[in-house]
């Protein structure tokens, strides 16, 4: 993977002096979206695949790769700091916990109320 | 204006800081409406459901979104060389790309409603209406912005040392996308499998 990225300077917390990071490379992002064209392809396959019940964790599983694929790379995660990820991640926390909060609520409203 | 990165308290440009607030903020929003179509998914009322869906259809709009992270993305690193004109021939290319995923939605509703699945249909149906059309609310106004920023580069306001406004557009097309990869599965995939 270094050898597939570009030195280019960076800022330091602080205004110290720049500092290189790796930066993609265009072969890079290239072979992420091969990458990202042939999961899409797995994930299209389970329409026609049986895979019983190890469609929806596969589903799943590729889900998550591609999301981590585009985050990382595209949107430069892997090689930004870390203060952007967790306000992703924050974001993320709390679109998972609303669902769950909003599951555990139904399913203690009983079904003769109406709602 | 926006300062430097070196003027920040964290070093950071702000702009590109603001965007990820922004962004996290995103996915709340879309959390909301991935929430409300997952409790509604069987409230289906006696009208058409999930069986109306076009998997091979949308895997190919699947397919166009994806796609169109990559050329954004190329044109980030263009603007990153100074090469503008490559830039925007790559901007042009997402922009496209974006146009085509659009209408592919816009095609794929317009079926929906007349096969009987409009957004008054029932709850699934409402839910599954507003999480894909802000969806694709969020991409029209991402195509908008693309050509804005494909205006600006023509007429100077956006310079060729000024990359951090492309990267920043970019971030708002891959959150775009990268919802999209969301929806094809929970919305699509696993409730037609």
């Amino acid at each position: 993977m270094a050898q597939q990225t570009a030195t280019a300077p960076d800022h330091t917390p602080g205004g110290g002096e720049a500092v290189p990071h790796d930066h993609p490379t265009p072969r890079l992002y290239v072979q992420v979206a091969a990458a990202l064209f042939v999961l899409t392809a797995m994930e299209f396959s389970t329409y026609f695949i049986e895979f019983g019940a190890l469609t929806i964790p596969m589903l799943v599983v590729l889900m998550a790769i591609k999301f981590v694929m585009v985050a990382g790379f595209f949107m430069h995660l892997k090689y930004d700091t870390r203060l952007f990820t967790r306000l992703m991640g924050t974001g993320l926390l709390g679109a998972v916990g609303l669902y769950f909060i909003a599951l555990i609520a139904l399913a203690e409203i009983p079904r003769n109320v109406g709602f | 204006m926006s300062a430097a990165a070196e003027e920040t308290t964290l070093g950071l440009d702000h702009r590109k800081l603001a965007m990820w607030v922004f962004l996290g903020s995103e996915f709340m929003f879309f959390g909301a409406f991935i929430t409300a179509y997952l409790l509604y998914l069987n409230e289906t009322n006696g009208a058409p459901g999930v069986e109306l869906f076009d998997i091979p259809f949308t895997s190919i709009s699947s397919f166009v979104l994806l796609m169109s992270s990559l050329t954004m993305v190329l044109a980030h690193h263009a603007h990153t060389q100074r090469d503008m004109r490559r830039m925007r021939l790559w901007l042009l290319a997402t922009a496209l790309q974006g146009l085509v995923f659009i209408s592919g939605q816009v095609y794929e509703f317009t079926k929906f409603v007349n096969e009987g699945l409009s957004i008054y249909s029932s709850p699934f149906a409402s839910a599954f209406y507003v999480l894909t059309g802000f969806h694709g609310l969020h991409v029209t106004i991402g195509i908008i912005i693309l050509l804005g920023l494909y205006g600006m580069t023509l007429s100077g306001k956006v310079k060729p040392d000024q990359d951090v406004k492309t990267e920043i557009v970019g971030l708002y097309w891959h959150f775009v996308d990268i919802i999209w990869v969301l929806i094809f599965v929970i919305v699509y995939l696993i409730p037609v499998g």
